[in-house]
């Protein structure tokens, strides 16, 4: 259980710029996981954290030990940083057999052997791999090695575990159960977490607290899983949470209008209209395709069906609202309770359960996701 | 909270890159600079036109202009029967295809030297005992046959470097996917089209590569025309520097003149293989289909029998028939005698094991030969661990040196090592075996680097970092994880090095001293002196030697695989 500092840490290759000025603090026994597309730095980010790469500029600090300060070209070695890692691509030592996998890390710190042995029993159980001791990687599944890699980083109870996309060569459900056991795991050991993903639903699951990252390495808000989802700070954010509808509107004289066709659309909130930045002229009107509302009835915002796909559960519409494309869902059961059921070519009148509004500044249009 | 600062430990990596780095240019760079330095400078000067004047000598002119005309013509043959025989065991129906297969690489195994002196028994214009036998039968006045000429130069040298184009050509035959010639077939292409206009296309990439690497080897090439063409007085690149070296009793002119010979050959095995490399990704690109599938096979009918005769009687001739003659001239009392058992004795074969220069030799080229591949193998095991794995500053020179021995003939690297290690640099240890051991590490380690950064490649970054965050050093890193991932690799470099360096000849013979002949050289002096019966003696034990070598070294290497 330790305290992780990054101070203003930036790491380039080449010439390409992954972090920049970089700063966050994970605090003691939490689980942090960093969220972005692949690609923007985020692996580099634990890369740096276990040793393997040395920052450019900035400091490093796990626990009271500066572990890498960029100025000075400082950096200390891998081994002698009690860090667990678990790898996108397991790394479960092909020569060794499950037992003699878990037991390496208590070697290499001179546990004596009959603890050692005990010990990796236990972590050998934790990861409900017991009876498969003695097997090795090759005649073990994906599942199975991921849980060796697990057990493998838990066994010396490091002060710190990194896990860097381990779920995301695994099918769905495997990926459901396993993200469950590494948080309870997560649990029982108390020790700090970081979790490198680009997998939103993993982040909203396991997480004390996400930052999410966008493609130049910088983070764009940190914050609990509730605060991410729910007061998303920049369309970015919100569109990378979850299926997003953005809408370009402007205000003119106190009403707003859609950029598309130049109709008015909905009153902005009064209490939106106070707050910073979104005195600016162009907005963008996000949502959630469950928070698009459908009526038979035309209201004040009238759409057209232009396409229509059944998902089981949920029914999916592509609604045009006079140039710009909004996705719509509703629980299939709700649809045909109350009529809701369009077909393609059909008129809808259309409301918002929720919109959240953000300034425009060249940012995306219609639907993502 | 108050920030505390641990020290580091100095890290092995940096001990490993300057051993490397010191290896390579200690046993590689120097030399090769030596050599160019006394090709182009003289006096302290450069001096081209004293380079070109050599060139222009009719003799080393000549010399030039028959290694050129060797390789291509050694190149030609090679090549058309190595795509003839793939074809055929890839294919067609041909019958016992995985023994056919297995015979066409047995070539690989004789050495040619040894090879060329069995024809020269046989085939000898004067004394050669199939030309006696024909001469009889057709009641001819001269030999109808002369193997000692540039012509049969070439036809020895193709019959042992046809299976590197076999090799190439028939695996690339069976990768092809077979698709591509099915959806030919659907068109309604005939099989001759879809020969012309699909397979033959999608596989020349690897039947000119395969063609390339026969015409490194022959350029380069000491053996068969040492034995076949000195004696007319037709030499190549390698017997001329040879004999001008030999003749002359090692003088610096001729040595000069060598180091000019071998910058041609280094600027040409540069080229070809730079030809290769790039042929070699092309090919792979066009035809990997991942799993080997069933091809299309063409039906012989008619042909099958008198198809898998004329295989048959191809590996007979020209494996079965000079190992036999090699055996039985071995064993003959005097040269020249009919093979009849009253002329036959063991007491040459005993003679060998007693004799002081042959005995010497056997042990000599064991001792270097495992010594050589030992050491190759470790030192390449840490070069290719720094080239493919680390990312060190100053990589770039180690990557340099590091593909310098693939471009260097056994000749050159013979010169570049006496230029170095003859007092120049304070250690002279010319007439020593420790030269030729120097020389065997320079002229093996580019098949050292190849075998152990193949089995680097496949050990990825995240084992040896998984290791690091367990708490274990680098060193222990190495030794735990890295060392027993690429031990496979790290043992076929191993005998990848200590068989042909067991039989190796053309950087052994200009290197050796009184005392320190290698069974190759040992055979070539024994046969240059007119001895022929005690060359094919030594020869057999030689040929003894390596097949019980090859044999245990593919059961051990099977075995291995099968563990893994």
């Amino acid at each position: 259980m330790s305290e992780i500092e990054f101070r203003s840490v930036s790491k380039s290759f080449g010439t390409k710029q992954v972090l920049k000025n970089l700063s966050f603090r994970i605090h003691p026994g939490e689980c942090f996981t960093i969220l972005g597309p692949s690609g923007c730095g985020k692996t580099i980010a634990v890369r740096l954290i276990a040793g393997f790469e040395t920052p450019d500029r900035g400091i490093i600090r796990i626990g009271s030990t500066i572990v890498a300060d960029g100025s000075k070209g400082y950096a200390l070695p891998p081994e002698n940083r009690n860090i667990g890692v678990v790898f996108q691509d397991y790394a479960v030592w092909p020569h060794m057999n499950v037992l003699e996998n878990v037991l390496y890390p208590l070697r290499m710190q001179k546990v004596p052997k009959e603890e050692a042995l005990q010990r990796a029993r236990a972590a050998i159980k934790q990861v409900n791999m017991d009876g498969l001791e003695e097997r090795l990687p090759y005649q073990l599944s994906g599942g199975q090695q991921q849980r060796v890699a697990l057990a493998r980083a838990l066994v010396s109870k490091p002060a710190i575990l990194l896990l860097d996309e381990p779920l995301s060569n695994l099918d769905a459900n495997l990926r459901e159960e396993m993200r469950f056991e590494i948080k309870e795991l997560q649990k029982s050991t108390n020790s700090t977490l970081l979790y490198v993903t680009h997998d939103q639903e993993v982040a909203l699951a396991i997480s004390d607290r996400i930052a999410v990252m966008n493609e130049k390495g910088e983070f764009q808000q940190v914050g609990t899983p509730e605060e991410v989802y729910d007061q998303p700070a920049n369309p970015f954010v919100f569109r990378f949470l979850g299926i997003a509808n953005f809408i370009p509107v402007y205000v003119k004289e106190g009403k707003t209008f859609l950029t598309s066709n130049k109709k008015e659309f909905l009153p902005l909130p009064t209490k939106v209209q106070r707050e910073d930045g979104i005195q600016a002229e162009n907005l963008l009107a996000a949502c959630r395709p469950m928070e698009v509302e459908l009526s038979r009835t035309t209201g004040p915002l009238e759409g057209k069906v232009v396409r229509k796909a059944l998902l089981g559960p949920i029914i999916d519409y592509r609604i045009d609202l006079g140039g710009t494309i909004v996705r719509a869902q509703l629980q299939t059961e709700e649809g045909s309770r109350k009529n809701l059921i369009f077909e393609e070519g059909d008129s809808c009148g259309v409301t918002f359960s929720r919109l959240l509004w953000f300034p425009r500044n060249g940012e995306g249009e219609g639907t993502h996701g | 909270m108050v920030d505390i600062y641990t020290k580091p430990k100095i890290s092995a990596a940096q001990i490993v890159l300057l051993f490397s780095i010191l290896v390579l240019v200690v046993v590689v760079g120097i030399p090769v600079i030596l050599i160019f330095l006394t090709a182009f400078f003289e006096d302290g000067k450069l001096n081209i036109p004293g380079f070109l004047q050599i060139l222009k000598d009719p003799d080393t002119y000549q010399a030039l202009w028959n290694s050129l005309v060797i390789a291509f013509g050694t190149t030609l043959v090679s090549t058309s029967v190595g795509v003839f025989f793939a074809w055929l065991v890839a294919r067609t129906d041909l019958p016992f295809k995985k023994t056919m297969k297995a015979l066409f690489l047995v070539p690989f195994m004789l050495p040619s030297f040894i090879g060329a002196l069995a024809w020269k028994v046989l085939l000898s214009p004067r004394a050669g005992y199939i030309n006696k036998f024909l001469m009889v039968l057709l009641g001819l006045d001269t030999a109808p046959i002369d193997i000692m000429s540039m012509g049969g130069i070439i036809v020895i040298e193709s019959m042992y470097l046809f299976p590197f184009v076999f090799l190439q050509v028939e695996s690339a035959l069976e990768r092809m996917d077979p698709t591509l010639e099915e959806s030919a077939r659907i068109s309604g292409a005939g099989l001759l089209t879809i020969t012309r206009k699909i397979t033959l296309p999608l596989v020349l990439p690897s039947i000119l590569s395969g063609a390339l690497l026969v015409a490194l080897y022959s350029l380069a090439h000491f053996g068969v025309p040492a034995i076949l063409g000195t004696e007319k007085g037709i030499y190549n690149i390698p017997t001329k520097i040879y004999e001008r070296i030999y003749s002359s009793g090692g003088s610096f002119r001729a040595i000069r003149v060598g180091t000019i010979l071998s910058t041609i050959l280094v600027i040409s095995a540069a080229l070809i293989l730079k030809a290769q490399d790039f042929l070699l990704k092309k090919g792979k690109y066009q035809i990997i289909a991942g799993k080997s599938m069933r091809p299309m096979l063409l039906k012989l009918r008619a042909l099958r029998t008198p198809l898998l005769i004329v295989s048959i009687l191809y590996i007979g001739i020209t494996v079965i028939l000079p190992t036999v003659t090699i055996f039985l001239v071995g064993g003959l009392k005097t040269y020249g005698l009919s093979f009849e058992t009253k002329n036959l004795t063991w007491a040459n074969y005993l003679e060998i094991f007693r004799w002081k220069m042959t005995k010497d030799a056997i042990w000599n080229s064991v001792y270097l030969s495992l010594g050589a591949a030992l050491v190759t193998m470790l030192a390449g095991t840490m070069i290719s661990y720094v080239i493919v794995k680390s990312r060190p500053k100053g990589k770039f020179i180690l990557e340099l040196l590091g593909v310098l021995p693939f471009s260097l003939p056994g000749t050159v690297i013979a010169l570049g090592v006496i230029l170095t290690w003859s007092g120049r640099f304070g250690i002279n240890i010319y007439n020593t075996p420790w030269i030729i051991f120097v020389a065997y590490v320079a002229r093996y380690m580019a098949f050292s680097l190849k075998s152990n950064s193949a089995a680097l490649q496949q050990v990825s970054d995240s084992l040896e970092e998984a290791s690091r965050a367990c708490g274990a050093t680098h060193f222990q890193t190495l030794k735990n994880i890295v060392l027993p991932l690429i031990r496979p690799g790290m043992i076929s470099a191993f005998f990848l090095i200590f068989l042909p360096a067991l039989r190796e000849l053309t950087t052994s013979v200009l290197l050796y001293g009184p005392t320190t002949r290698t069974i190759g050289v040992a055979i070539y002096a024994l046969n240059e002196d007119g001895e022929t019966v005690r060359a094919a003696a030594l020869a057999s034990v030689a040929l003894v030697i390596i097949l019980i070598g090859e044999t245990s070294i593919r059961k051990f290497l099977a075995r291995l695989q099968k563990q893994e």
